[in-house]
């Protein structure tokens, strides 16, 4: 479905991706791990094309991503760092969202919204919220349209344990309908019951990409965190 | 599109700058109005006034907004929306705001006063500077991504055009005074938004020959209906060009 080739990306003398080639498929949840300024965001970015890339292609459906904007009707991104426009209310903000996106959906996906009790703050601007009230927002917004997938950078970072509930048991129901879903996380037991491949980033490279029974068995560990202490320490 | 460009349009509506703006424009002009009985005169200094306004309000709220829409033009780019639709949408809702705040503080007060053909002159050439230093904002705040920077070089055009070039074309004029100027005045002038609206009004109101040889050449040259063409054109492509160059650096921008 996301089909990377040799993506390569350069913010003046560090390489924030180097030649990076992955591919991702209908049905498939992975999580994408790394240190910090592994490049992790910035490949998510260039799916998104927030970012563009210095050489290499991005494939969606078979199509190339450069100038191409449809693509992004099948896809719900959670941003690490929500950035709204301050002066509008979560309502307003919901208004325009549907109006833009209007053409393609009838049916909205809410489940999350009234689960985050968000219809109670409808009339709150965006500049009051909180950071983890924010990300209520921004999670709910990226399952809204029923994307077929979904991109989710550090969904759980900020939020308080019932949220990051919430949030786990929405993103493992939506799996079950067979959506592609690629997550970022650095609280990895979030993703032990999640996630079913991962790729494991270094440096602008991918390290590996598995799947996580295949990793399990080569580390000899039994949860992700442990597998993937190993993998780091061993490196 | 049209979506889009509604959505800019609350936005900057919402921001009481343009509305202050509006304001103080009516304020000035009718206050230059009031204050003078000739209206041809009035228009004149209405003229000194707004060749100072209007570029410098537009250059730095133009610029000020595009940066305070950063988180805006971030949450747009991950949505299905082309980037170049963003880009041309705040363009013109930028353009038509600052624009309708200009027709209502000075194009109102000038058809009600002093209705002439150098009236509608000068709310043609308010108009076209508008958008040509809304455009020029656009170019400055694509350039760089500091805030600060962006603002500085705003300033700092806005600052070039208004004096700088000025000075710059009167020191070249004086090393090369005994040569024949008049006609690469005609090419400098062409270089300078603001001297191409002065010139396009001055030479409505019959003074030119108060600016000596030099303005007989340039009446020659700007005062026929094919000069006030070309003025008008250069004027247009001053409007085009920059925005083009901006929307272009837009499309392949890291967010």
């Amino acid at each position: 479905m996301i089909r990377a080739e040799k993506v390569t990306k350069r913010f003046g003398k560090l390489i924030a991706l180097d030649k990076i080639s992955v591919e991702c498929e209908q049905g498939q949840s992975i999580s994408l791990i790394g240190p910090n300024g592994s490049g992790k965001t910035t490949f998510i970015k260039s799916i998104l094309g927030m970012v563009v890339p210095d050489s290499g292609t991005i494939l969606f459906d078979n199509k190339d991503i450069r100038n191409n904007w449809n693509y992004r009707r099948t896809i719900g991104y959670m941003p690490q760092i929500g950035q709204y426009p301050q002066n509008m209310t979560i309502a307003q903000l919901f208004r325009m969202m549907k109006d833009i996106r209007k053409s393609e959906h009838i049916s909205y996906d809410e489940e999350l919204l009234e689960l985050f009790e968000i219809p109670e703050i409808m009339g709150k601007r965006m500049r009051t919220l909180s950071g983890g009230t924010r990300q209520k927002v921004s999670a709910s917004l990226a399952f809204l349209f029923n994307p077929d997938v979904l991109i989710l950078d550090e969904p759980t970072a900020g939020l308080d344990p019932l949220a990051t509930e919430i949030l786990k048991e929405k993103i493992r129901k939506e799996k079950t309908k067979g959506k592609l879903i690629l997550i970022t996380s650095h609280i990895l037991s979030d993703l032990d019951d999640i996630v079913s491949e991962v790729i494991y980033m270094q440096d602008g490279m991918i390290q590996f990409n598995k799947s996580l029974k295949q990793l399990k068995a080569d580390t000899g560990e039994e949860n992700l965190a442990k597998a993937i202490a190993n993998v780091m320490r061993n490196s | 599109m049209n979506k889009m460009v509604k959505y800019v349009m609350i936005d900057i509506l919402r921001n009481k700058m343009v509305l202050g703006y509006t304001l103080l424009l009516l304020i000035v002009s009718l206050s230059v109005f009031s204050l003078d009985d000739n209206p041809s005169r009035g228009t004149i200094s209405l003229l000194n006034l707004i060749l100072i306004i209007v570029p410098m309000v537009s250059l730095l709220f133009s610029t000020i907004y595009v940066y305070n829409s950063t988180e805006f033009i971030e949450l747009l780019v991950t949505q299905p929306i082309k980037r170049s639709n963003i880009w041309t949408s705040i363009l013109a809702g930028l353009m038509s705001s600052l624009c309708i705040a200009f027709f209502v503080g000075v194009g109102l007060p000038v058809l009600f006063f002093g209705n002439s053909q150098t009236g509608i002159a000068l709310i043609v050439a308010g108009l076209i500077l508008t958008c040509i230093f809304v455009s020029l904002a656009m170019l400055a705040s694509v350039s760089t991504r500091d805030k600060a920077k962006g603002i500085g070089l705003a300033i700092l055009l806005w600052f070039y055009f208004t004096i700088i070039y000025d000075g710059i074309v009167l020191f070249t004029l004086f090393q090369f005074s005994d040569f024949p100027m008049e006609r690469p005045m005609i090419l400098f002038t062409a270089l300078n938004p603001i001297d191409l609206a002065r010139i396009m009004i001055l030479l409505k109101l019959d003074i030119s020959a108060l600016m000596g040889y030099t303005g007989a050449v340039l009446k020659d040259f700007f005062g026929t209906t094919w000069g006030f063409g070309v003025t008008l054109s250069a004027m247009l492509i001053w409007a085009f060009v920059p925005a083009w160059i901006s929307l272009r650096r837009f499309k392949s921008k890291d967010l």
